[in-house]
């Protein structure tokens, strides 16, 4: 078989909790300008899975339904976002369950409001438990090696690590722990969540061998939302077959890519 | 009869959660009710009946991604 026809042999699917996706982008719900400013970005993303929070039904007026303005096909993830004990987010996940009959779960304890940072003791806590009663436990984390193994310990179905602060933008600023969790940890399901801000940052995390990534403010505070989420999943794509690839090794200097030999004198 | 419904105390005239959800005009697809922190299934509101006190927290869906 020809190189070129090895390029366009079909990656496999990004498996979850037992269920195949074809795209490697996960995307959040929140942050809009508009319903139909996200169903456009949603829809050109190729994402096939969204992430939802749980709030309280507010009393004093009628609300529309949030999750009507989502295209049936998606896969919803409820989250646990603001909850900042493993308490609140397993009695979160439990709502979401009890809601939304299906047994997915992003879990996100936080720790810090500056930078919500995730509080990895409580996020493994509420992972036992929550796996314990069936869910598919997916945790947001920091980018802990030694979490990692534990939280897979535990039985969750991916892990879930930052690349910098959520809806910072800052894009991959660890590299290096992404790379030795991927390295460490080859059949594990890695999502990077939070952190990207662009195109580039999202190729990057792929390259490092994320099996997808989760964001939400980069393509909702684009200024094009639509345009940013095609972005994106074009860097995904990318970033995805690159890593396939396998990149050529960095070297300090230069390597001629033309012959020596046979210049004219 | 006084129970706490999202953290604010109201007074109801309700006797069981069905009666509350319909008497505050709640949309009822994708909601779920907590009682006293332990999740009530929908099946059950009919027979869940209320008392002084209690807390119930509804909820629904909204927009939110890695962020609150």
């Amino acid at each position: 078989m020809s190189k070129a026809i090895a390029a366009n042999v079909p990656d496999e699917k990004l498996i979850i909790g037992g269920r195949a996706f074809t795209s490697r982008l996960i995307i959040g719900t929140g942050k809009y300008r508009s319903y139909d400013e996200m169903r456009i970005a949603h829809e050109v993303s190729g994402a096939e899975m969204v992430t939802v929070a749980v709030r309280r039904v507010p009393l004093d007026r009628s609300s529309e339904s949030f999750l009507d303005h989502l295209s049936p096909n998606l896969q919803i993830l409820p989250n646990t976002a603001g909850c900042y004990t493993a308490e609140d987010a397993i009695r979160t996940a439990r709502l979401a369950r009890e809601a939304l009959q299906t047994d997915l779960v992003k879990l996100e304890v936080i720790g810090d409001q500056t930078t919500l940072f995730p509080d990895n003791e409580q996020t493994l806590e509420a992972a036992r438990v929550l796996v314990k009663e069936g869910f598919v436990v997916l945790p947001y984390f920091n980018d802990d090696l030694i979490m990692a193994k534990k939280l897979l310990d535990a039985g969750c179905a991916a892990i879930m690590p930052l690349a910098a602060p959520i809806g910072s933008g800052l894009g991959v600023q660890n590299p290096a722990n992404l790379r030795i969790m991927r390295e460490q940890l080859p059949d594990a399901t890695l999502i990077v969540d939070a952190g990207v801000g662009t195109a580039s940052d999202a190729a990057i995390a792929m390259e490092l061998g994320a099996d997808g990534v989760l964001m939400n403010t980069a393509i909702a505070e684009a200024a094009d939302p639509g345009k940013m989420a095609t972005a994106m999943k074009l860097a995904i794509e990318a970033g995805r077959l690159a890593y396939r690839a396998g990149r050529m090794p960095k070297r300090l200097y230069a390597s001629a890519s033309s012959p020596l030999a046979g210049v004219i004198k | 009869m006084n129970v706490y419904v999202n953290g604010e105390l109201r007074e109801v005239e309700a006797t069981s959660l069905a009666e509350l959800v319909a008497n505050l005009d709640l949309p009822v697809a994708r909601i779920a009710i907590e009682l006293n922190r332990e999740v009530v299934r929908r099946s059950e509101w009919g027979n869940t009946s209320l008392k002084d006190e209690d807390r119930i927290e509804i909820v629904h869906f909204v927009g939110g991604g890695a962020r609150v």
